[in-house]
């Protein structure tokens, strides 16, 4: 049976409290929307690409903590990274909170991420963790439709 | 002596633990706790006697209905249409041909809006619901509408959760070609006064179409009292299987509606140039149906009506109401549905923190809510909230497991507030 604290880690409740990068850029040019059709979270994600670089970064929406935090790790993650590290994240989060794979050679770092690991004892909740990482993915590609969960 | 020997007409208290001992799954842990099954408005647990109804048709009486000539299939029929007359019963439906087995209340409701609905309904009618209509009493509407090129209509309802009377009366216009309307509202609890709805509609020849999905659990229900056209609900939300559902349908109208699938048992007889129905109600009952499930549905129903449905309620109003009174004492919980006839399902938020996780928390001690939208979106944007948690009773329920609920919300308070 896992533990709730797996999954409430100190460091989610604290993004979850005081979430990071809630806002929108300034100069964002690339925004993608993220829609949980089972519990209704809702998040958009902004992006200040230029040159394949992530300036800036920042999303808004309601969510539950585990949705929240996911997206406040994220943004923190990214800012100042490429593209293509962003799509490198992608997939290892992916991996890591659907407990599909294990790391492989020459993937990121996990660092403050890996607080999200819990999740994928939950498979309730695994939807609520990966919204933002789907809704980047999205953003980085430049789509504009809207991303859902149940998809 | 004299008092105990005392002749007096008070009802015997509601045993709880003699029912709960029917329901083998409540009598689980659930993550170190004894289980509190508080999902009861999404699906209620099963009783032995639907159980062994269930398990005694595959492992006796196994057979197709209404056409095989042998023993097996001979006791499957009987059983089958036993359930229509305790279905009958149950209902306080005038006569057996009036109830039809469905899929569930889904399933019955489409098949109203497919037959009875497009049959009535033309471009530049008006088909009126109300804001505190689960999904599926919403859609299927709206899919009509759009063929027909048709207006859904919408009753709002006041801040307590309750229909506001003087738009009902408004929205009863000329246009309107019939009314569905939910008996009681699966997010909120309104028990909305159907009599006084059917009445004004009738008033005004408009047909009224009831969604009795969380109404039939938790008070006795009679359609010839109410009046209404028809009347769907759910197998499983009573006790019963999942997968089976009743409904009610005047003869009246039965009679003229077109049948709604095609196959086998709804027709008299096929040839490539055209092919005579079967009668009502078989002609709604196409293909092989959920044979163990309806014979399983008989054994819910009596199973409620032993319960004596009036003693089931009054114990689950005080459920309802120590549950309210408790969540209210809460510092930042805030319910939602506050309607003076309602059941016991109580919808809330908690200030600042989300559902899935007051879900999540609350299962770690063994606590089952849902946490969700409830399939009733436009009713979650009218409170402003994207939704919420739920607790919904049985007869079942305890108060000792209403104080666990209080107790465990105040706990996920504490851990992420």
């Amino acid at each position: 049976m896992p533990d709730w604290r797996e999954l409430y880690q100190e460091l989610i409740l604290d993004h979850n409290r005081r979430p990071r990068n809630f806002r929108r850029p300034p100069a964002a040019n690339r925004e993608a929307q993220g829609f949980n059709t089972l519990c209704g979270d809702r998040i958009v994600l902004y992006l200040d690409l230029r040159d394949g670089i992530i300036a800036d970064i920042g999303f808004q929406g309601a969510g539950c903590a585990i949705s929240t935090a996911s997206a406040s790790l994220l943004t923190e993650r990214l800012k100042g990274r490429t593209a293509a590290e962003a799509e490198a994240l992608f997939r290892r989060m992916h991996a890591l909170l659907t407990g599909v794979s294990e790391p492989a050679e020459g993937q990121p770092e996990l660092g403050k991420l890996e607080a999200l690991s819990g999740v994928a004892e939950f498979p309730t909740r695994v939807k609520c963790a990966t919204l933002a990482w789907h809704t980047l993915h999205a953003a980085l590609a430049g789509s504009q439709a809207m991303v859902s969960t149940e998809e | 002596m004299a008092s105990l020997s005392s002749p007096t007409r008070s009802r015997p208290a509601f045993d709880v633990e003699a029912v709960r001992r029917d329901f083998p799954a409540l009598q689980q842990q659930v993550n170190g706790h004894p289980l509190v099954y508080l999902d009861n408005a999404a699906t209620t647990q099963k009783p032995l006697p639907v159980l062994e109804a269930l398990r005694g048709y595959y492992e006796r009486d196994c057979a197709n209905i209404h056409r095989s000539i042998h023993q097996l299939g001979e006791r499957a029929t009987e059983a089958f249409e036993h359930t229509r007359l305790v279905a009958q019963r149950f209902l306080g439906a005038g006569s057996a041909r009036e109830i039809v087995f469905t899929a569930g209340a889904t399933a019955g409701l489409n098949l109203v809006a497919q037959t009875f609905g497009r049959m009535r309904v033309g471009s530049g009618d008006e088909v009126l619901i109300t804001a505190m209509e689960h999904h599926s009493n919403i859609v299927p509407w709206q899919m009509l509408c759009q063929e027909k090129g048709a207006r859904l209509a919408v009753v709002p309802i006041n801040d307590a959760g309750e229909l506001i009377w003087e738009a009902l009366e408004e929205r009863l216009t000329p246009r309107t070609r019939l009314l569905a309307v939910t008996h009681v509202s699966n997010a909120l609890g309104t028990i909305n006064p159907l009599r006084q709805i059917v009445a004004a509609a009738h008033a005004r020849q408009i047909p009224v179409v009831v969604d009795g999905a969380q109404a039939v659990a938790h008070m006795p229900v009679s359609v010839a009292e109410l009046d209404c056209d028809f009347y769907a609900f759910s197998g499983h939300k009573i006790y019963g299987p999942t997968g089976v559902g009743v409904l009610y349908g005047k003869s009246e109208w039965l009679e003229r509606m077109p049948p709604w699938q095609g196959g086998g048992d709804m027709i008299r007889s096929v040839s490539f140039e055209g092919t005579t129905y079967n009668r009502v109600p078989y002609k709604f009952e196409a293909g092989t149906p959920h044979i163990a499930g309806v014979i399983a549905l008989a054994a819910a129903l009596e199973y409620a009506l032993r319960l004596d449905p009036a003693a089931a309620a009054g114990h689950e109003d005080g459920l309802r109401a120590l549950a309210a009174e408790r969540l209210a004492a809460i510092p930042g919980v805030r319910l939602i549905g506050t309607a003076p006839q309602k059941v016991g399902v109580l919808s809330f938020v908690i200030e600042g923190i989300h559902p899935h996780d007051v879900s999540t928390l609350l299962d770690q001690q063994g606590i089952a809510v849902r946490a969700g939208h409830h399939c009733a979106q436009p009713l979650m944007e009218r409170y402003g909230v994207a939704a919420t948690s739920r607790a919904s009773l049985a007869a079942y329920n305890t108060r000792q497991e209403i104080e666990a609920l209080a107790a465990g919300v105040a706990q996920v308070k504490e851990m992420l507030g």
